[in-house]
């Protein structure tokens, strides 16, 4: 039982702190209801893919500041190639962008492990080429979106003779639900997923234990490079259309990856931690919005909020070992 | 004997640079087989091992296993050919579980537990995270994760140095049993009393190459010894000194009295003192406590118990800062622990007392520039790179740190190997500059990895092994051969009958 707390008990925390700022929510704004939760899992949808981007490869102990224009790069092609093309052209571009996404990824790490190059210098060089490229496939906004991949993330699940519960579902929560869990929870089990955390711990020790490290290090990246063209097509799909310049994705997913319980360092946390995270930040944005407060100040709470929960956390722990 | 050799190293070779670790050396280890690794500190051992198992890869040589040229690129690779190491760190990852760690490896649980009972740790819980782990136990569960796979040849590297008595005799216990039982050990120790109870024959290594292959029988230690030390010990001692005369009568009192300092595991009871004037001489095998010693006397970790006390004044440490305070500066083995590479010899040297926390406001630049002037000076260090201390030579960069205490007016130093990786001219100075500073009523305590130094340098030489004081010499009778059977814990004066061969029987450690 103190095992399954110590492990799990920064996601329960997280989890009940996002049941309280629902709460909150519902007393600021008592007409807050299923539809605004609807509209609160689109936004945060791309955010999502964006930390499980990040959290793969801060768990294999490295950092990848190119998810943000691996987004705007895979959302830009999505949006271009779709735009004029038949609904079932999509089947096709869905596809094409996610193997995108997984082999720039893959040269991520090629570099890195090729090079020597620190990963953050490599991935910034990287966030410039993306980003130089998506600008090149799409000058401004603009492009389409098959409208079935539209609707995938617009509604509810409708679950017969259970409306009041169905309305709290959004398709986007499903959505982003199964494609976490379609590449998690196998590499959860596999030796591979071991291997990730295992290189992110100590890398020396994984050598020693027959560990690949190289082969690991870009397989993280690639899989990096996956979530991040889920959250470009995401993006494309909650707006309708394509954006070359990136939002705050990657200053936001590190935020979250923090905020969730992953160390920094690489080789602790999990994904479900920095998922929920992203909520909980969402909600506080959402929240302080309600409350009419001043769009810059909300930046400096969100930034406190931040710094006092990981020093609440690191406290905990502290505690925990004496 | 007719049975073929398991592994059957020659001719390996390796070179980093310019620098030799590996000349030709040669190992072979027939099955059933324990055989010890022995060599002194930098003779090899390590590279060899790393080779063995994949670490790294050598520039020549050939390896069979089994009669089979196998090439073994990675741990995986030896892994596979049946080669498993358990290193003198522990290779579990440290945010895994145990359970997930042997999955990590392929290692079968049940096996594994049968071990780690065996070895007499009854009570694991194989879900608890490696990083919450005592290192003792680690060791065992790297060993036991070893054993479970059964492998054909098992590397084991300083396996009992940090285990507690009970652990180290279960462990000697199973390591014995797997030679008769068909498979083969390598075992690498500094503990003649383990290798003595436990081995079938050793493989001596000297600068990187193989000298000698003996078989373990009563009185061969001195014969390993020798091996070891090869031509050294013919020398005649011509640098040997005469002990100054360092303290004066009327000062008695000590600069600085230890008395029964431990630090973890690794330093276990040491005790001594040293004088105003004197240099005191440091001599121990690669982790016998030394470097927890000179990092607690430093101020960088805190002693587990003990006493440290500077002119007769108990003292406490919990900082750098504090011990130099008391006086005590501390040159690193490692340069760059201690300078700060990119920027100027000036800034280097005066970091310590202008850095000083109580000087606030601007840094008197004048009386900076003169005492970093005189210091500069005296050592001789050549300026012509001074403004980045990393284009400087590994020689000018070791004067740059003593320098520093020296300007710093520090009254005890401490030396940790000042002397490695540099040339031979810089050593006769910096050997000068010691001799100097003791003259001058300083006292210095001296570590060094290379044993002829200690007869240039020291007044007295303190022996450590296993984290104990075995020994202290007056200079006169330290010579080499007298030192390394010393740091082996081998007893002095020791003959070939009264051994420790000879009394094995009546050893702790090595009871079956």
């Amino acid at each position: 039982m103190t095992r399954l707390v110590r492990r799990q008990g920064w996601v329960a925390g997280l989890l009940v702190l996002f049941v309280v700022l629902l709460v909150i929510t519902r007393l600021i704004q008592p007409g807050y209801g299923s539809g605004d939760f609807g509209s609160l899992v689109r936004a945060v949808l791309p955010y999502a893919f964006a930390v499980a981007a990040q959290t793969i490869v801060v768990i294999a102990g490295g950092i990848d500041l190119s998810v943000g224009a691996m987004m705007a790069l895979t959302s830009v092609t999505a949006a271009s190639m779709m735009d004029g093309a038949s609904e079932e052209y999509a089947l096709f571009v869905v596809p094409f962008v996610l193997a995108m996404g997984l082999v720039l990824g893959a040269v991520n790490g090629m570099l890195i492990v090729v090079t020597r190059v620190p990963d953050i210098v490599v991935t910034l060089a990287t966030l410039f080429v993306l980003q130089g490229a998506a600008l090149l496939v799409l000058g401004a906004p603009g492009g389409a979106v098959a409208e079935w991949l539209r609707a995938t993330i617009i509604g509810t699940v409708p679950i017969p003779g259970l409306p009041g519960i169905s309305a709290w579902i959004p398709k986007a929560l499903v959505l982003l639900v199964v494609c976490l869990c379609i590449i998690w929870i196998p590499l959860k089990r596999s030796k591979l997923g071991l291997s990730i955390y295992a290189i992110g711990s100590s890398e020396l020790a994984a050598f020693r234990s027959g560990v690949p490290v190289a082969r690991t290090k870009i397989i993280a990246y690639a899989l990096s490079g996956l979530f991040g063209a889920m959250g470009g097509l995401a993006l494309t799909m909650s707006t309708g259309i394509g954006a070359p310049i990136p939002g705050p994705y990657l200053l936001a997913s590190v935020a979250a990856v923090v905020l969730g319980g992953v160390a920094l360092g690489g080789g602790k946390g999990g994904l479900l931690g920095p998922i929920v995270a992203v909520f909980v930040l969402r909600l506080v944005r959402t929240d302080l919005t309600l409350l009419a407060i001043d769009p810059n100040v909300t930046a400096i709470i969100e930034g406190a909020i931040m710094v006092a929960v990981v020093m609440f956390g690191a406290f905990i722990t502290m505690r925990g070992r004496q | 004997m007719t049975t073929n050799p398991l592994l059957d190293a020659t001719g390996v070779v390796k070179t980093y640079g310019a620098v030799v670790a590996l000349r030709n050396a040669s190992l072979s280890v027939l099955p059933g087989e324990v055989h010890a690794l022995m060599g002194a500190n930098g003779a090899g051992k390590s590279t060899l091992v790393k080779i063995l198992t994949g670490a790294i890869r050598a520039d020549a040589g050939h390896i069979l296993i089994r009669g089979e040229a196998r090439d073994v690129r990675s741990p995986a690779d030896a892994r596979r050919a049946g080669l498993l190491p358990v290193y003198q760190e522990p290779s579990l990852i440290p945010d895994l579980d145990v359970a997930s760690n042997l999955r990590l490896t392929g290692t079968p649980v049940e096996p594994f537990r049968a071990w780690v009972r065996e070895l007499g740790i009854p009570d694991l819980d194989i879900r608890d995270i490696a990083r919450d782990i005592p290192l003792a136990v680690l060791r065992v569960l790297d060993l036991a994760r070893a054993l479970a796979v059964e492998p054909d040849v098992l590397l084991l590297d300083e396996m009992t140095a940090a285990l507690p008595a009970n652990l180290a005799e279960k462990v000697l216990e199973v390591v014995r049993r797997q030679g008769d039982s068909g498979r083969s050990v390598i075992f690498i120790s500094h503990r003649f009393v383990e290798i003595s109870a436990l081995c079938d024959r050793a493989t001596v290594l000297r600068d990187g190459e193989t000298v000698g292959v003996v078989d373990i029988e009563p009185g061969v230690e001195e014969r390993i010894v020798e091996m070891m030390l090869g031509a050294r010990i013919e020398k005649t001692r011509v640098t040997s000194r005469q002990a100054s005369q360092a303290a004066s009568p009327g000062d008695s009192r000590p600069r600085l009295g230890v008395a029964n300092l431990r630090v973890g595991t690794k330093l276990n009871d040491v005790s001594f003192d040293l004088a105003n004037g004197e240099v005191a001489g440091v001599v121990a095998l690669e982790g016998q406590g030394q470097d927890e010693l000179f990092a607690a006397l430093a101020g960088s970790i805190r002693p587990s118990g003990g006493t440290i006390e500077v002119d007769g004044q108990p003292v406490r440490f919990a900082h750098p800062a504090d011990a130099i305070r008391a006086g005590i500066a501390y040159v690193p083995g490692d340069r760059t622990e201690a300078l700060t590479m990119q920027r100027s010899v000036r800034e280097n040297i005066a970091l310590p007392f202008s850095a000083a926390l109580r000087n606030w406001g601007p840094i008197n630049m004048r009386q900076e520039g003169s005492r970093v002037v005189s210091a500069i000076e005296r050592l001789q260090i050549d300026t012509r790179a001074q403004r980045e201390v990393q284009r400087l030579s590994g020689g000018n960069q070791q004067k740059v740190t003593i320098a520093r205490w020296i300007a710093a007016e520090a009254q005890t130093v401490l030396c940790f190997d000042p002397t490695r990786g540099i040339d031979v001219g810089t050593k006769q100075e910096i050997y000068k500059l010691l001799r100097e500073l003791a003259d001058q009523g300083k006292s210095v305590l001296f570590y060094t990895s290379e044993l002829e130094e200690v007869q240039r340098v020291c007044d007295r030489v303190i022996v450590i092994f296993g984290g104990r004081v075995v020994d202290v010499f007056p200079v006169e009778l330290a010579d080499e051969p007298a030192l390394m059977r010393a740091a082996y814990g081998l007893p002095r004066g020791a003959k070939e009958d009264v051994g420790i061969l000879a009394d094995i029987h009546s050893s702790p450690v090595a009871k079956p």
